[in-house]
């Protein structure tokens, strides 16, 4: 272990560049509708399928991948030169994906050329993590692993609210042509910087000192791939930290930080500015209480912290978004019609060459100070062909409601994300934690939390088209808030989690077997 | 208790073939017959990659429970389960 007085530098180090690393990686999928339109285009279905491509594949196949290459490499030569390998490839994908001509200027190679350093990004990432937890768990007091590695688990949630961000300030720094132009780049490439800074810093770091000591005495693995998921003594372990742990921490995860997003913006539709403000605001909030269950695992286990935020939010979920939706639904508040007003014009449609749209946007006022902009988009060449879109900019009293809401769900993230770190690295012995606890990790969080946004979209829309077929037949309707019924994904997969976890996961004993 | 784990290995290897049920017929087989490209390579993913991880490894994890391997008696050496 390290001695005490010198940890906070090794945290600064491991978490600075944990942390860039995430903020690379959400930089993407915040600027992922400007990124389509430049990259991307939709009316070319090769493009389109690229994209998706992009996006899938980074997400769900190639970070497990990411954490097996560099786990195996970490258990090989290293903690240390395993992740400045990840930082450097990550900062460089993310500083080029800045660079790329548009699809305009150099055609297809520019949408592969994304995809390509979209896949470097999710390799690296999925090699990061683990090699940062594992880094910083060996180097800790063995009664204080738990607060220690916590501040490696504030990094994606920081990571999240920087790129919101750097993004707000430099939209704010300049005029929309500008953002569009150019600006968007912005972010990407202060990526750069930010991993040159951090690069240096880790550089000057040492070889964990648990590992060095396993180099030296001849302890470490001939084949790490092959001890961790051929050996069935250390694989059920694997599968326990899966199922019993990480898949339902990955579900919380997303539903806290991504399906309240898009459950605001998408179900709500409040304004995408008021939005990002709302979900930093509660990520903000939240973040410290890493820490705090960090420091609690220590004192009174992991398990017990992990599985109740894990029971909270099962329990919780359904009422919290029922809520947030009764606050910011323009249907329970009152109108003042006088302030209604509406403004019409003909402008060129931009999709359709050579035709009109008719654009008519209704302001309506409510007593409470919430504003609603209904856009109604109509081709004047084709007949009933009209698209509305709604956009709700809250009264002050409903935005803090939804703050106090999003930052409940990001206080039970902690819960299960704050220890799970320590938990991992006590789970597996030295010679081959780095790739036993990245995939379970990545496993966890990139397939079953990636995969809430895809199968909650699908239940809420199904409910929502079996109430319309009810409707249409003049029968009772079978869901009374079919914008719910999303959330029996993670309320399924957290609760399988809980059950697993509450009866095979023992967190007594806190060894970390050196 | 080490009885409950073992019976609950069959609950397990159930609830993976249910899941595989759900990710081939619910999701994969719509987005295959949809002959929308954009719609492809997440059929693919859902039958290719993500069913053969949960439906094996819940399998795999049941059958585990079964054989008794997460019984106190043949973990006390490790860490983290009984």
């Amino acid at each position: 272990m390290s001695n005490k007085k010198g940890l906070p530098a090794i945290i600064a180090a491991s978490s600075l560049g944990t942390l860039i690393e995430w903020y690379d990686f959400y930089i993407f999928g915040s600027l992922a509708t400007i990124i389509s339109t430049k990259f991307f285009p939709s009316e070319n279905p090769t493009a389109a399928l690229l994209s998706t491509l992009a996006t899938f594949a980074a997400g769900f196949v190639v970070r497990p991948f990411g954490a097996l290459f560099f786990g195996r490499l970490g258990d090989l030569i290293g903690r240390k030169y395993t992740f400045l390998v990840t930082l450097v490839l990550m900062g460089l994908s993310t500083f080029l994906i800045g660079c790329i001509p548009s699809f305009e200027t150099i055609g297809y190679a520019a949408p592969i050329l994304v995809l390509l350093l979209r896949l470097l990004q999710g390799l690296a990432l999925g090699g990061e993590y683990g090699g940062a937890a594992t880094y910083v768990a060996e180097h800790s007091p063995v009664n204080e692993r738990g607060y220690w590695t916590s501040w490696i688990q504030t990094t994606a949630t920081v990571g999240l609210f920087i790129s919101l961000l750097v993004i707000i300030l430099t939209k704010g720094a300049m005029d929309e042509e500008s953002f569009d132009n150019w600006g968007w780049r912005v972010p990407f490439w202060i990526s750069i910087i930010m991993v040159g800074v951090s690069m240096i810093i880790r550089m000057r770091m040492s070889e964990s000192p648990l590992f060095a000591k396993a180099k030296a005495e001849g302890k470490t693995s001939k084949n790490p791939l092959k001890e961790s998921f051929g050996n069935k003594l250390n694989f059920k372990f694997v599968l326990l930290a899966l199922f019993g742990a990480t898949m339902g921490q990955g579900v919380v995860w997303y539903t806290g930080q991504f399906y309240a997003l898009s459950f605001i913006q998408n179900t709500l539709h409040i304004e995408i500015a008021q939005a990002s403000k709302l979900i930093m605001y509660g990520i903000g909030f939240a973040t410290p209480f890493f820490l705090f269950f960090g420091w609690l695992s220590d004192k009174i286990g992991r398990k017990w912290i992990m599985m109740a935020g894990m029971l909270i939010a099962i329990i919780a979920y359904r009422p919290i978004y029922s809520k947030m939706y009764d606050a910011a639904s323009t249907n329970n508040k009152q109108e003042v019609t006088a302030s209604t007003t509406t403004e019409r014009k003909t402008i060129d449609d931009p999709k359709h060459l050579g035709e009109k749209l008719d654009v008519a946007l209704t302001t309506k006022h409510f007593t409470d100070g919430t504003i609603l902009k209904e856009t109604v988009k109509t081709r004047l060449s084709v007949a009933g062909n009209n698209n509305t879109e709604s956009s709700v900019v809250l009264d002050n009293s409903s935005f803090w409601t939804l703050v106090w809401l999003v930052f409940v769900q990001v206080l039970f993230v902690t819960m299960v994300y704050g220890p799970i770190a320590a938990f991992l690295v006590e789970m597996f012995p030295i010679q081959i934690r780095y790739t036993s606890m990245s995939l379970p990790y990545h496993i966890g969080n990139g397939i079953f939390g990636g995969l809430l946004p895809a199968i909650a979209t699908f239940l809420a829309t199904r409910a929502a088209q079996a109430n319309d077929v009810a409707i249409k037949a003049g029968t009772a309707i079978p869901y009374e808030k079919p914008f719910l019924e999303g959330l029996w994904y993670p309320i399924i997969v957290a609760g399988v989690s809980l059950v697993i976890g509450t009866i095979y996961i023992n967190g007594r004993d806190k060894s970390i077997k050196d | 208790m080490n009885q409950l784990k073992k019976y609950l290995g069959i609950v397990w290897i159930l609830l993976g073939l249910a899941a595989g049920y759900y990710l081939v017929v619910n999701q994969a087989i719509p987005k295959f017959k949809s002959n929308n490209s954009e719609e492809l390579i997440p059929a693919i993913i859902y039958a290719f990659v993500l069913m053969p991880i949960i439906v094996g490894g819940l399998i795999i994890f049941g059958k585990y429970a079964l054989q008794g391997e997460y019984d106190f008696s043949n973990t006390e050496t490790t860490n983290n389960a009984t």
